[in-house]
Parts: structure tokens; sequence; C-alpha cells
């Protein structure tokens, strides 16, 4: 969801902003890119999922391929542009500012299926739908997304959010708009607000510490902070993956007076008490010589508004289509792909985009912006009997936002290696404002030129 | 796609004020830049009265100019965080200024043809 972008990908570097500020109108005469001849193909292509990773793919497959049939399966009429999601649960944006058409962003050239895939078989090579059309394919594109497990969270449902102090930014536009009706009229008497993240891979594992700082700073500007707590439960001993933005976050929560609470992962809600039920997994520790085994426990934290996360898992056509890893990320089924090409490590006629993919970073927008080229590559030269030479290096992107106004602008790689775009100029552990207008005002469009393929 | 380009840029602008407003914007800004030469090669000097007056409005546009950013943006002077966001100010504040006075000079002179 966070995203974003500061999509590197998306925004210019240091020397190509300086070359369009100086240039201006006269880079128009050098013009765009000189563009690859098109490649003619009769390859049957099959395409997954319709979200931020299948539709930008179309645009870029219909553009360069030629004589191609390319299939898109997805029954979601509506496209969501998740990235927003916490500016509206934030108040800041209506539910309508997610929400497009799918049928929008897709090249006519581009068959869509208007159906959910039902069953996927890399072995003979067909994709069912829930309707029941076999597609068959010569090579496949996964981007199905991940699913929520709202029922891995015991005692929620869908239903309660708005109401009693509950919100749910992740489950949609309206749920986020919902979400900020209890975030507001929670922050207007004050109380205890609780965060989470869960134990699962996620998207955007930035946006439940976001929402944590909105929350806030909205109770700063209500004037009901001094009489408020706000709770972090971490699933494990870090904010963050990457070491040094999570010293960072770590600094800011700190003065920002949030109570971080390591190693707890939410089981369950009860809504009518309003507290919320988290597992601390067994551990063991060494003191002067003697091992003190701590065994798992529970405890129950009361809450007066709290934004609820459930586990993250791959959609149930993936993981029972075979595709998923066996040995890594057990019960979650991201599929097993080369982390540098994105290709299947089973199935080199399989790639995959965006969230579905079993790789160690890279569930947000930005990540998707930079998949793309990358597949592309590899399924272009792989249809002209060749090899692909551009690499995923774990680029992702969190524009983490502190406080309504200012954000950092957080990018990293496998190696948790920081990438800043625009390196001296923009420091990405800084709050800063520039930071704040990228996520507000450049995140969305360019968002929207990589669906249509632009970007 | 990874690189910016001129037409990644315009696709980000198009999205980002929808395409009608974009290319309108940008016509009326061609159109009042146009103009503002035509003037100045029509009359072949610079009015130093219409100048002064278009001094007087910077002010106002360098402040018009941050108080949009800002209300667009949800944020204000109290986010500014570093030096670059300084920068950032002073160049929306700049644009405001230089954009309010070129047209209010264009207009002037357009509008009345005497000094």
């Amino acid at each position: 969801m966070s995203e974003s972008p500061y999509l590197r990908a998306a925004l210019p570097s240091r020397r190509d902003f300086l070359a369009a500020a100086a240039g201006g109108v006269a880079l128009a005469g050098l013009g765009a890119p000189v563009r690859a001849q098109a490649v003619r193909t009769a390859a049957k292509i099959v395409i997954v999922g319709a979200g931020a990773g299948g539709t930008g793919i179309a645009n870029r497959l219909a553009e360069r391929l030629e004589g191609a049939t390319i299939t898109i399966v997805d029954g979601r009429k509506d496209h969501w542009y998740q990235p927003g999601f916490t500016l509206i649960a934030a108040g800041l944006k209506p539910a309508g500012y997610s929400v497009s058409s799918t049928g929008g962003w897709l090249p006519r050239s581009v068959n869509w299926v208007e159906e959910y895939a039902a069953n996927i078989d890399p072995v003979a090579q067909t994709v069912t739908t829930a309707g029941g059309t076999k597609l068959d394919y010569d090579y496949l594109i996964v981007a199905a997304g991940l699913t929520l497990n709202w029922g891995g969270v015991q005692g929620f449902d869908l239903a309660q959010v708005g109401k009693d102090g509950i919100g749910a930014v992740y489950a949609g536009p309206d749920y986020a708009e919902a979400t900020w009706r209890a975030m507001d009229a929670f922050t207007d008497t004050g109380g205890t607000a609780l965060f989470s993240r869960p134990a699962t891979e996620m998207k955007c594992a930035g946006a439940p510490l976001k929402y944590a700082f909105i929350t806030d700073d909205y109770l700063r500007r209500k004037g009901t902070r001094d009489k408020s707590q706000v709770i972090y439960a971490a699933h494990n001993k870090a904010l963050f993956s990457v070491p040094i933005v999570n010293e960072k976050l770590k600094l800011l929560f700190r003065d920002r007076g949030v109570d971080v609470r390591y190693d707890h992962v939410l089981k369950g809600i009860d809504p009518t008490a309003r507290t919320a039920t988290f597992t601390i997994p067994a551990s063991q520790a060494i003191k002067d010589g003697a091992i003190t085994d701590t065994p798992a426990t529970e405890q129950t934290i009361a809450y007066d508004f709290i934004n609820v996360i459930p586990p993250m898992t791959a959609p149930k056509v993936v993981q029972e289509s075979g595709l998923s890893w066996a040995d890594k990320w057990v019960g979650q089924g991201w599929i097993e792909v080369d982390q540098s090409t994105l290709r299947h490590l089973r199935y080199p006629n399989v790639f995959g985009i965006g969230d579905i993919n079993g790789v160690p970073k890279g569930k947000t927008a930005a990540s998707v912006k930079w998949h793309i080229p990358v597949v592309e590559d590899h399924l272009v030269a792989a249809l002209q009997g060749k090899e692909g030479t551009e690499v995923f290096n774990g680029y992702t992107s969190c524009p983490m936002i502190t406080r309504i106004g200012r954000a950092m602008l957080i990018e990293f790689d496998y190696q948790d290696n920081l990438v800043p775009s625009f390196p001296g100029v923009i420091a990405p552990l800084e709050e800063l404002w520039i930071s704040w207008l990228m996520k507000e005002t450049a995140l969305k469009p360019t968002y929207n030129a990589m669906l249509r393929g632009k970007a | 796609m990874k690189h910016l380009t001129l037409e990644t840029l315009i696709a980000v602008w198009e999205e980002m004020f929808g395409r009608g407003l974009f290319w309108l914007m940008t016509g009326v800004a061609v159109v009042v830049t146009v103009a503002y030469v035509f003037v100045l090669l029509r009359d072949r000097h610079m009015s130093m009265r219409k100048f002064l007056l278009a001094q007087l409005s910077m002010p106002f546009g360098a402040i018009a100019a941050v108080l949009f950013v800002q209300g667009i943006t949800s944020s204000g002077f109290r986010d500014i965080g570093g030096p670059v966001d300084v920068l950032v100010l002073l160049a929306v504040a700049a644009a405001g200024a230089i954009g309010l006075a070129i047209l209010v000079y264009t207009a002037q002179s357009l509008l009345r043809k005497q000094d």
C-alpha cells in the first residue's frame, strides 16, 4: 500500500531532474526515446490478476508485441490505488480517490476475461476460470496479489469497521474511510490507540507505522495527546526490517512517546470489551551461564481505537497451483521465482509480478514498478530465443509519513542498502516537507502512468 | 522505463492534473509568454511604469503560490523540515512572483498602450 513510490523509477534521478528543469521545453526537440521495434510472435500469454502489476505489464506487452494473444484474468471491476488508503484513512481524501475502473486501464488489444482464476496448472500450461473457461498459455504471468485473511483475527468482522473504535485501513477504500471516522472520533476524546502488524509477509510494511504516526499527529492537533496512550505492537524484535531505518523509527517513536511492545502477534479482539489479545512466542535467554526458557504466553491489551491488520498469504488459487516455495514462507504460498529475474525456478515460462513473488523484499507498488520492466525484458527476450538482461535488485520504497505534512522518503534494496533517488538532495532519514509533497501529489500520477505502461 | 524521459514526465503531469487541465494550463502559459514577448517586440522597450506595477504584484504572486501549494497538500509552514524544504518553498514563491509579474506586465501592455 505504501507506498509509495517514491518510486525510484518513477522519479527522475537528480541528473534527469536538473536536465529537465534546465532544458524544459527544449527537450521536446530531443523527444521520446527511440521505441524498440515491435516483436512479432504468435505466443499465447495469460496474465492472472489485473491489479497494478497485471495492468502495467499488459500495457507494456501490448506495445512491445505484435501478433501475440494476451489474455488477462480478473473478476474485479474496480481498480484500487492502494497507496491512497493511508490518505483516505487520514481524512485527507474521499474513498473515491482510490477507485477507478479496471477496464479503463486495459489496452483494447488485450482480452480481459472478467472472472477470477480458479485453477492454474503449470504442467498442462492452462488457467481455468471460475466460470470453467480453460485458457492455454505459452507464457504465464502471475500477478494475483495477496489475500487478507480476516479470519486470522479471532472475534473480528469487517462489518465492525468504523464502529466501536475499530479500524481496518487495508480492507479497501470504503473501509479506509470508515477507519477515518473511527480514528477521528477517537482523537476527539483521546484514550488508548493500538497498532500492530501481522507475523506473515505483508504489503507495505510501513503502513501500520504511518498510521500510528498520523493518529499521534491528530491527537496533538486536537489537544488530546496528553490524556492518550499510543501503543505499537511489533510482531518481532524490530519495527522495520532495514536496520538503519529501524533505528530511526525507534528514535521517532521515542520522540513521539509511542509505547512499543515487541514480539506481539495479534491473535484476536473482543469488540465488546475493547481488548486485543496478542501471542508472545516462547523465548530463551542466557544469563550468568544459565538458560532460562520462557514459554509462549498471551497478553491482553485494552484499546479505545485499533487498526486491525490480518495475516496475509498468497491467494488460494496460487497456493494450490504448485508454483509456491515448498521450503520457504511455508503456509504463505508465495511463488518460487528467481529474486533477480522474477522468473519461476521450476517453470521457466512462468513469471511473477508484485506481491505474489516469493522474494525477500518488495510488496509495494514501487516494487511493482521495477518488476514490470524486468519481466517484460525477460519475456520478450525469451520470445526471440534470447536471454534477458534486466535485474531486479529488491528496490522497495516507502514514503514514511511521520505526520500530516512531513514524510521520510525511504528506499532500499535486498541488501538493506538505502538507495535514495535524490542523493544529497532529499535525505532518506529526515522528516521533510518535500517528501510529503511527493507522496501527496506525484505518487498517484506516477502510479497511473505505470498502469498505462508509460512510466 | 526506469529513466525519466519527457514522455514520462508529460504522462505524469497529465495524470496529475487531468489531460484537459494540464494542456489548458500549458496553453495558458504559452499564450501569456507569447503575449509578453509580443508586447516587448511591439513596444521595443520595457515600460518602467508597467514594470513597477508588475514588481509590486510579485509579493502577492509569491504568497498566493505558496498558499496554493500548501492548501492542495494539506500542509503548512510548520512542516518545513530541512534546507531542501526551504529551497522548495522559495522556488514556489519565485515561480508565483515571476508568473504574476509577467501576467501583470503583459495585461497592462495589452489593455493600455500608453505609458
